[in-house]
């Protein structure tokens, strides 16, 4: 006997197996038309190739996989398109999702992939990719694209078929496993050679099935499969579960059973890959339980995919009046679906109709006690009561700190929870609610950054404005320095060339303030020519006063702008940065700088802060001008602009009030000295 | 058409499992306990469970439709009748009627109703009751009765129709002094001269006993039978009692000092004095005040068991259930924090740091 662990917790309801066991394997009827949704699989929802109207075959691809992690989409049936619309899909929020409906012709022609005589002769890489282009997605009830699930990311040495099937009602692996056991057998090896001979097989089967057992054990002898039995015991059927019991090993949170060498595959699926590859069957339809009191003739149907249930169910002879409740899986981790009109997915393995005695309406919830049983039962090891409070009080901190997210949802906690408690919703809610924060916390996160970045870069462009600054003032203080030690010409000469240097890094600035100034420019043309275009683009209806408006504002600031800066032909034909002006510029500079400082030694101090107060006076209004331009415009400037206002206003009081004293001392000397005559 | 949904999981395991039968068996459990309660010391307790319980679910239908709620629903939950019948068992048999009815009222309306009700108590109910009586009628719940055998000749124990009289009759006590006496932990307490040995053989409740007192032991057995019965139903785990039960033997045992006079105790007398049993099996594994994981109760219950002694042993009260068992309640939600079981896949307990709890 090989050795197999248990795990922790699990429930035993009641398996409400014969019913649908009484025969064997049926065909359901051919319907008449297929509704099959663009994303029956975990992935990228698959894209339409085919058009309404084309008329296709069983087996053409109507729609392609979409980049890596997608699947492919077959017609189940011959017929024609007819819509490619929003359909009920198989959603748990019952939402409709796109989907290709193909209207059936009755003929049932088909067409497929080339069969592969002898698999062992082909390269593995081959057989996923005919794996990709069959379409197949686990059909255990994950829909997890199979042929990404054969890539795996490290080499596997254990190969496990999950065979358990531990909900109640659902017969579909049991049948399949006792009517077709060569079959799986056939196509777990055809597995096992794709990820490269492992070096175990197992086949995990709970020990209600014991002719599945039987069959699959005869089949499988002198194979290096191995057929291991398992207790039942609800949820041993769950991947990280039967891995623990199979293997005594866990599952890291967070990482996949292939971090530990181990790959998990549904015997359904197995058996299409064999399908696919051998006989170049495309996936068109799938084992399902159809089973409930309300059903007349329960059992297993192969089922085409995208068979409505509204077109099925009552060729199986249920009563729609008295339909009570319809879940698509089983009683613990099924779907309920509010509409009839769903379609059977890749993934729908069972389909339970019960009667309202048989699956009751859940009891209104009492208050949570603390019993404990939930954290008995929780094959995760969790303790959902403590889940349930911080759910309550959506507590995502505590949530995530008691694991929250290893919840397989299982629904055992649930089942057994003596308050009726729905502790499985609670769980569901929270973690979208986590996902929908985290989202938003990225998207925060990324505006705050941007925010800092911004703010960088505008505290760094004032101070290179500072270091301007700074330089200009040096420059100017050099300026007046060397007009006052002016003795001889080549001081003077020298001291001249001193000022051109700071009037180039003058004209410097000026040309950037000028670039300025063509900036804002420019800004104001652009908005007068959008307005004319939004203008033009507008619809008849919508009314184009305010638009209209706006645009004469706009045309009204340019006009005000140019009027206050001209544009100069100096100014458009400057280059920034020519030497041969600065040449130029420098001898003439010489000269006027001769002839000023001779003026400026003439000059009394007063008369000299009468020279600056002017000036000032005229760069105190340019700066007003161009504070107002920024408030309307209301652009990154403004602040600098009103600082520097701010400053000129300053040094002109200064100067003001130090030219006032100058006039009152000399007035007091007048006044002396006419006294002392 | 469009059919009911509902989420997962569609299926229950109901019957058997829901709250209310839990409940009930909590109260059949009680059952021996209080047989041998009233066949020892009269059928005071068995009036008071009758009574605390009337009061317990009045108060509780009042509280109900002060809050708005549909009152039937809540009532049949049963939670209120077991914190009643709990109180009563703890209570002296004789306590008149107004005292075991403000521990009602303490226990129903202020320590879980308040809170929020069911679920929501951070305290034992029944313990808050009684603490508040203890507190402030320390006459009238230290009148503890004489087990029947040991009565003066003359005298018996009331009957029913007396005891109602007792209960709800005048203020005046002298019908009870008759028959009150010191309990076992009441005389170990006082007793500072005698050696153990000699104790036991000078009072008549440790000599004339079967196996430790007389009448107490039978009810502490009662008790221990039917936790063992409600252990077996999964009524809960075992890990609290077990807890306390541990708790209480070891620690006499390591403060053993030969049965001298100052003695503590011997674990044996212990277990079967006082609240033990009781508290035990029917108190401390009320689950919505303990703790949630079994490593978490197992540290609740041995903490309770330890706390029992030392007040027992070094404080002012001669038995301590009600103390102890509101201490842990405070200590419970930090038992919580750093006794998280290890969750599947991970490769030890989450550590959660106090103050780092929610955001």
């Amino acid at each position: 006997m090989r050795k197999i662990w248990d795990i922790h917790g699990g429930v035993h309801p009641p398996q409400n197996k014969t019913q649908s066991l009484q025969d064997s394997l049926k065909d359901a009827p051919l319907p008449s038309l297929v509704v099959l949704p663009l994303s029956m699989h975990v992935g990228a929802p698959a894209i339409p190739c085919v058009a309404v109207g084309d008329k296709v075959k069983r087996g053409q691809m109507v729609a392609e996989p979409s980049g890596g992690f997608s699947a492919a989409i077959h017609a189940s049936i011959s017929g024609e398109v007819i819509a490619l619309e929003d359909r009920p899909i198989s959603h748990p929020s019952g939402n409709p999702g796109r989907a290709i409906v193909i209207q059936g012709d009755g003929l049932d022609e088909s067409v497929g992939l080339n069969p592969i005589e002898d698999y062992r002769q082909v390269q593995p890489a081959d057989l996923v990719a005919r794996v990709n282009e069959a379409g197949i997605a686990g059909l255990g009830g994950a829909g997890f694209p199979t042929h990404i699930k054969l890539k795996p990311i490290s080499s596997v040495d254990t190969l496990i078929i999950n065979g358990s099937e531990c909900e109640p009602y659902i017969t579909a692996d049991h049948c399949l496993m006792r009517e077709f056991p060569d079959q799986v057998i056939q196509g777990v090896q055809v597995l096992a050679y794709i990820l490269g001979e492992p070096k175990q097989v197992l086949i995990g089967i709970e020990d209600n099935k014991p002719d599945a057992i039987e069959a699959l054990k005869n089949a499988a002898d002198g194979t290096q499969i191995e057929v291991v039995s398992i207790p039942t015991k609800y949820p041993s059927g769950g991947e990280k579960q039967l891995i623990q019991i199979l293997t005594g090993l866990e599952v890291a949170s967070g990482k996949l059973p292939a971090n530990l060498g181990i790959m998990v595959q549904n015997p359904g699926t197995a058996v299409a890959v064999l399908d696919a590859v051998t006989k170049g069957q495309v996936l068109t339809s799938r084992i399902t339980t159809i089973v409930g009191e309300n059903i007349e003739q329960s059992g297993n149907y192969r089922v085409r995919i995208g068979t409505t249930l509204a077109e099925l169910l009552p060729q199986l002879g249920l009563d729609v009046d008295k339909t009570h409740k319809m879940v698509l899986g089983g009683p613990m981790m099924g779907l309920a679906m509010p509409d009839l009109n769903t379609p059977v997915l890749k993934i729908t393995n069972c389909v339970l109709v019960p009667s309202a005695a048989e699956l009751p309406d859940p009891e209104p919830a009492q208050a949570c006690i603390r019993c404990g049983s939930c954290a008995e039962v929780c094959p995760a090891q969790l303790l959902p009561q403590q889940l349930f409070w911080f759910a309550q009080a959506e507590d995502h901190h505590n949530l995530q700190n008691h694991n929250l997210f290893d919840c397989i949802e299982c629904g055992a906690c649930s089942y057994v929870c003596p308050s009726n408690i729905p502790l499985v919703q609670y769980y569901r809610a929270s973690k979208g609610a986590i996902r929908e924060a985290d989202r938003e916390h990225i998207a925060s996160d990324r505006a705050r950054r941007r925010f800092e970045v911004r703010n960088e870069r505008i505290e760094r462009e004032a101070q290179e404005r500072e270091a301007k600054r700074a330089a200009r003032m040096q420059a100017a203080k050099e300026k007046q320095a060397a007009s006052r030690a002016v003795e001889t010409d080549e001081d003077m000469v020298a001291a001249a060339m001193a000022r051109v240097k700071a009037q180039s890094a003058q004209e410097a600035n000026s040309s950037s303030n000028d670039q300025a100034i063509q900036i804002q420019r420019q800004s104001l043309q652009d908005r007068v020519e959008s307005l004319q275009i939004k203008i033009k683009a507008v619809e008849p209806d919508i009314d184009i006063k305010p638009l209209e408006s706006e645009l004469a504002n706009a045309k009204a600031q340019l006009q005000r702008f140019e009027d206050q800066n001209p544009v100069s032909e100096e100014e458009a034909n400057q280059s920034p940065a020519s030497k041969p002006e600065t040449q130029d510029s420098a001898s003439a500079a010489i000269e006027r700088a001769k002839q000023k400082a001779l003026l400026q030694g003439e000059l009394s101090e007063s008369e000299k802060l009468a020279q600056s107060l002017e000036s000032l006076t005229k760069r105190i209004s340019k700066a007003e001008d161009r504070v107002k331009m920024a408030r309307l415009e209301s652009t990154d400037t403004l602040e600098a602009l009103e600082n520097g206002l701010e400053k000129l206003l300053a040094k002109q009081s200064e100067a003001q009030a130090r030219l006032t004293e100058l006039q009152s001392e000399q007035k007091q000397e007048q006044k002396k000295e006419q006294e002392a005559e | 058409m469009i059919i009911a949904t509902s989420s997962s999981p569609h299926a229950h395991k109901g019957g058997a499992r829901n709250a209310n039968i839990l409940m009930l068996e909590v109260l059949l459990a009680t059952l021996p306990g209080l047989a041998a309660i009233t066949w020892f010391f009269g059928w005071g307790t068995f009036v008071n469970v009758i009574w605390c319980s009337l009061l317990a679910i009045l108060m509780e239908a009042a509280v109900m439709k002060l809050r708005g709620r549909p009152v039937l629903f809540y009532i049949k939950d049963m939670s209120a009748l077991v914190t009643a019948v709990l109180l009563a068992l703890a209570i002296p048999p004789y306590t008149p009627f107004w005292v075991s009815g403000i521990g009602i009222l303490f226990a129903i309306i202020i320590a879980k109703h308040l809170y929020g009700g069911l679920g929501y108590n951070p305290f034992n109910p029944a313990m808050v009751g009684y603490v508040v009586l203890l507190l402030s009628f320390p006459v009238q719940m230290t009148q503890w009765a004489t087990p029947a055998p040991l009565l003066a000749d003359a005298s018996t124990l009331p009957d029913l129709l007396q005891s109602i009289g007792l209960i709800f009759g005048s203020a005046d006590n002298s019908g009870i002094d008759a028959i009150t006496s010191a309990t076992p932990l009441d005389l170990l307490k006082q007793n500072n001269s005698l050696l153990l040995e000699q104790l036991y053989a000078a009072q008549p409740v440790f000599s004339q006993a079967g196996i430790n007192t007389v009448g107490f032991e039978w009810i502490s057995i009662g008790f221990l039978l039917g936790g063992i019965y409600l252990i077996y139903r999964k009524v809960f785990t075992w890990h609290a009692p077990v807890g306390m039960l541990a708790a209480i033997v070891i620690l006499p045992l390591i403060f053993f000092d030969g049965g001298s006079s100052a003695s503590l105790g011997s674990s044996w007398f212990h277990l079967m004095s006082g609240a033990t049993m009781l508290g035990a099996f029917f108190i401390i594994t009320d689950p919505v005040s303990g703790a949630t994981s079994n490593l978490g109760r197992l540290i609740f219950g041995a903490g309770v068991g330890i706390l029992v002694f030392v007040i027992r042993s070094w404080g002012s009260y001669p038995d301590a259930i009600a103390f102890a068992v509101m201490l842990m309640n405070f200590a419970a939600p930090t038992i919580d924090y750093y006794t998280q079981p290890r969750t599947y896949g991970h490769k030890e307990r989450n550590k959660v740091k106090i103050g780092e709890e929610s955001e």
